[in-house]
């Protein structure tokens, strides 16, 4: 793989090839059209949306340490904090950072294009994003969007929540699906159409095709979760009754499109966090990942299969038994390539050379919890198991296995990753070390008892419990606290790393890091493959 | 720019998949209408008004439900619990609703047939549940439903075990005439318990 990058330093002469010239504050931030620097902003709106996400988490766990506990002092305010708590990690911290942030970032990098096709859409979709935010907040503050992040109705109606906020609520969610859109249009012509010369579908690294994959799910689901909060905000305010049965609708209609949209909106969180996963994996054993074409179609058949499965999630939403079984089956066929992956993975570790720097921890800490929440999932996709596990903990310890923490310990993996290539300056590794302990014991120590609390049937969404769940539930707050910890301590290794004086290499992983950005200056110049590398 | 072309087409096609989809959303429900009303999925009965082949000396069940949404102020209930007839054979059974207020009220009955996987061997051929139905103050009425359950639902493995069949309405006020009333949910703080003052305004409204 040979390419060539310039190397041009900060220069004010008048030469219109000066590639690393960059515009002042306002018209390099605001008006920004630089993949890089709108990766950055993602990046930056991910870590302030997930702190408010994670200050959700941690005033719920407050409530939830011992039973009759006041913290929260309303059922609807409890309900407003679950919602919010649960969009704002969705779509404004997991999505934004996996996809706008590092999409954006090493998309055209790793494929030897200059920019995305689309520069000024793409500034639109990151700014579409705070405003979104704004209303989720204004939704929060005024306690009004209590539906759950599903947004049920009735539940969620003009009857049960009359209030504004809700609207506001629904109206974020119309922006941000916008926002993946026209990011998730962009991604897919610069993949398609800006590859370097010799860099065949069949040669892409394979975090590229994660986001390809990724970007082909969001233009085929989003646009149904729109349609359907459209029908939505219509009941409330404009007299239509698509999901009031008075007036001839359905409310299960409204669960049958949104999930539609939301079960492969958990794969749109997962699946770029595979692709991390495969480069820090592959980079750390000094190999090329096993299996390249299995890991490739392995997602693509995850992204297939997850459109048919939607109804699992609504197996007691009074569906026959028939639908149900189909359901069921289509759920478990996707346990296999998802078992591909985690045995590809394992493939290529096999006789590697391993080092084990913080990348590589969240990796493998990754597989780990990965696999658990994987399990629990084909353990919940039995129709009749779910009959007594829907709506516990059980579920909530499962989705955050793989979330929460599957999704989340891939986008720090890929921070640890890469944060040398996007800033120049390297982490402080023994920090890095300590952030990972930190959260690995944290959060498994918050969820693993949930599946306890869960199997014993302790139901979702409640701001009480009876006093026979408290000792698990005691012990789960403690691991939020620890994890809350280690995020403290993942602020200092951002403050550590942007104020070290220390420079990185090009290539500072060595040897098993190969792909094209490792050939760009760490920081890249402020525009890259003025002239295109050529892959052979 | 060959590159930049190619990046509009592509776009543009793009744009028109996620145009799609938006339509498929709202698609969705006639669709599925038609494909429940084509298969008898999720206990829809047949109401295409095929006749009756007659009587095939075999028997079934039909039990009689009825609910009434908090709405509509009716009282509605099958005038019998339950009957027995023979596959194939017309049947007709009645249901009675009494308007409980001191104003006209119109309302409209869902219906649905369960287990639900009998919903294409069960044919409605009249009933009031096909048109909306009005009530004058304090006026009493029998609705008939006459229906039959086609003989091959003996043959078919899926159903053949069936021995009862449950047929299910629940009565809605019709939009319009709540709105006309006033009885339409309002704006307001409706979470959480109901106060007395507002129980007493609803119940005047009825």
């Amino acid at each position: 793989m040979a390419a060539t990058s310039d190397t041009h330093s900060h220069d004010h002469g008048d030469h219109a090839h000066d590639h690393d010239h960059k515009p002042g504050f306002v018209q390099r931030w605001l008006f920004s059209t630089n993949h890089k620097d709108i990766g950055t902003l993602y990046l930056i709106f991910a870590v302030v949306a997930g702190s408010l996400g994670g200050i959700l988490s941690e005033i719920m766990r407050a409530q939830l340490q011992f039973p009759n506990n006041h913290i929260v002092t309303e059922g609807q305010e409890w309900n407003t904090i679950i919602t919010s708590h649960g969009l704002l990690m969705i779509f404004f911290s997991v999505m934004p950072a996996l996809i706008g942030g590092f999409g954006n970032w090493f998309i055209p990098l790793m494929i030897g294009a200059p920019d995305m096709a689309f520069p000024r859409l793409n500034n639109v979709s990151f700014w579409l994003l705070p405003p979104a935010f704004v209303l989720i907040c204004i939704g929060l503050v005024m306690g009004e969007s209590g539906s759950g992040w599903t947004l049920y109705p009735p539940l969620s109606n003009a009857t049960y929540e009359a209030g504004m906020g809700m609207d506001c609520t629904l109206f974020a969610l119309h922006l941000a699906g916008v926002s993946s859109l026209l990011g998730s249009m962009n991604f897919i012509v610069t993949i398609f159409n800006m590859r370097a010369p010799g860099m065949t579908l069949h040669k892409m690294p394979l975090f590229i095709w994660s986001e390809l994959v990724t970007a082909f799910l969001l233009v085929l689901a989003v646009p149904v979760l729109a349609g359907a909060i459209t029908m939505l905000i219509c009941d409330r305010n404009f007299g239509t009754s698509f999901f009031d049965p008075a007036g001839g609708g359905d409310p299960v209609l409204f669960q049958h499109l949104f999930w539609f949209f939301g079960h492969p909106e958990v794969y749109i969180m997962i699946l770029p966090g595979f692709g991390i996963i495969s480069h820090v994996i592959s980079t750390f054993s000094k190999k090329a990942i096993f299996g390249y074409l299995g890991m490739v179609y392995a997602m693509v058949g995850i992204g297939v299969v997850g459109f048919v499965v939607w109804a699992h999630h609504m197996y007691l939403s009074g569906i026959d038994v028939d639908t149900r079984a189909y359901f069921m089956g289509a759920t478990l066929v996707i346990a296999v390539p998802t078992g591909i992956k985690i045995f590809s993975w394992i493939a290529t570790m096999w006789g590697g050379s391993i080092e084990f720097k913080t990348p590589m921890l969240f990796a493998i800490g990754f597989l780990f919890v990965f696999t658990i929440g994987g399990v629990t999932g084909v353990v919940l996709a039995n129709a009749g198991i779910d009959e007594m596990l829907h709506n516990t903990y059980y579920v909530i310890a499962h989705f955050h296995y793989v979330l929460s923490l599957g999704a989340v310990f891939s986008i720090f993996a890929g921070f640890y990753y890469w944060i040398g290539k996007m800033s120049g300056r390297p982490y402080p590794e023994f920090w890095g070390k300590v952030h990972f302990w930190l959260t690995f014991i944290g959060v498994n120590l918050t969820f693993f008892p949930q599946h306890f609390l869960g199997l014993s049937g302790m139901p979702r969404r409640y701001p009480d419990y009876p006093a026979a769940f408290a000792g698990w539930n005691y012990v789960s707050s403690l691991g939020a606290y620890v994890s809350g910890l280690a995020f403290l301590v993942f602020l200092y290794v951002c403050f550590r790393t942007f104020t070290s004086k220390e420079r990185v290499a090009d290539n500072y992983w060595g040897e098993g890091a190969t792909t094209l950005e490792w050939t760009q200056t760490s920081p890249p110049a402020f525009h890259t493959y003025s002239e295109m590398p050529r892959i052979s | 720019m060959a590159t930049n072309r190619r990046n509009w087409m592509l776009g543009g096609v793009v744009a028109a998949v996620m145009a799609a989809m938006t339509g498929m959303s709202f698609a969705a429900i006639p669709l599925y209408r038609m494909f429940c009303a084509a298969t008898g999925f999720g206990g829809t009965p047949d109401i295409t008004g095929a006749v009756a082949p007659g009587a095939s000396g075999q028997i079934i069940r039909v039990r009689f439900n009825a609910d009434t949404d908090p709405g509509l102020p009716w009282a509605f209930a099958p005038d019998q619990n339950e009957v027995s007839l023979n596959l194939g054979d017309e049947q007709v059974a009645f249901y009675h609703a009494s308007n409980r207020s001191s104003r006209p009220v119109t309302g409209m009955a869902l219906y649905n047939v369960t287990p639900e996987k009998v919903g294409k061997y069960f044919h409605k051929t009249a009933c009031f549940c096909f048109n909306k139905q009005t009530l004058s103050p304090n006026q009493n009425m029998e609705f008939p439903v006459s229906f039959w359950v086609d003989p091959a639902i003996r043959t078919d493995p899926n159903t053949a075990d069936i021995k009862v069949i449950t047929l299910s309405y629940t009565f809605f006020r019709s939009l319009e005439d709540a709105e006309r009333s006033g009885a339409l949910a309002k704006a307001g703080p409706h979470v959480g318990p109901m106060s007395a003052a507002e129980a007493v305004e609803k119940s005047k409204s009825n």
